[in-house]
């Protein structure tokens, strides 16, 4: 059953993470790309990795996503105004990201295979788990992050605000 | 529900389904010229790692790799929110968003 579940899964995330690239109007990139974080966090719920799901539906479907189709929204981006390169550039694209994942599927092939080395703890990606984790050894880099937000929220607003002339 | 997926589903699925991922990742910031459309191919690669990550760490019961995940969503939304700022600066003063306009710091 989690095993049909995986293979389902892993196919519509990589069928929408083509649809990212391949679909004309950005509009349709953005909804593909929100379908593939769905699916991803599909996967996270199979790890058993709850807290990290709900985060990432949040973060990305909630947040980042959001951020996107609002830019192209604002923008007024649609299929008319998209760049294209030439096909040259199109195929060579194509080939060398088939050379890439080639490279990478081969080096990992020749790889021992990876074993498991005891039945895994399936209570280790609970909310109660990560929050000891988080908030004791892993105290200082929350707190940065914080840090980093706040950097980033006034970075964006002095970028993006009209310039005074 | 006491076994994992990982006993189910052998782990270098996941290795190849990230690898997948993170190559059409790539292949996505080669083949577009709209610079959002690339900015969401380079988050698509994120995801991808962050997959692996996640996966490694269930296998492993290390929560490390798990906050390591939360840590690398915290930057990425970060990144994400300073990228479309300077990308809608960009889109205001050269009325475009095709990278090969902007060219002006290559040579």
């Amino acid at each position: 059953m989690s095993k049909i579940a995986f293979f389902v899964l892993a196919f519509l995330s990589i069928f929408s993470a083509m649809m990212v690239v391949f679909s004309r109007k950005p509009v349709h990139s953005v909804l593909s790309l929100i379908f593939c974080f769905f699916t991803i966090a599909g996967h996270y719920i199979l790890l058993n990795a709850q807290f990290l799901a709900a985060v990432h539906i949040i973060v990305y479907a909630g947040a980042i996503m959001v951020l996107f189709l609002f830019v192209i929204m604002l923008l007024n981006l649609n299929a008319e105004s998209e760049p294209h390169k030439t096909s040259a550039g199109k195929i060579a694209a194509v080939v060398s990201g088939g050379l890439l994942l080639l490279v990478l599927v081969s080096v990992l092939k020749s790889t021992d295979g990876l074993q498991l080395s005891a039945s895994p703890d399936s209570q280790v990606g609970m909310v109660k788990n990560l929050g000891m984790v988080l908030y004791d050894k892993y105290m200082l880099p929350f707190e940065v992050s914080a840090l980093l937000f706040l950097t980033a929220m006034i970075g964006a607003t002095m970028i993006g605000k009209k310039e005074l002339d | 529900m006491g076994s994992s997926i990982l006993e189910l589903v052998h782990i270098n699925n996941y290795v190849m389904l990230a690898a997948i991922l993170f190559a059409i990742g790539v292949m996505g910031v080669m083949f577009r010229r709209n610079t959002i459309i690339i900015f969401m191919c380079i988050e698509l690669m994120l995801n991808a790692v962050n997959l692996l990550l996640v996966a490694f760490s269930t296998m492993h019961s290390d929560p490390g790799g798990q906050v390591m995940v939360f840590f690398i969503m915290a930057v990425a939304a970060a990144e994400v929110a300073v990228g479309l700022a300077i990308l809608v600066m960009i889109y205001r003063n050269v009325k475009s968003v095709d990278i090969d306009i902007l060219n002006k710091l290559k040579w």
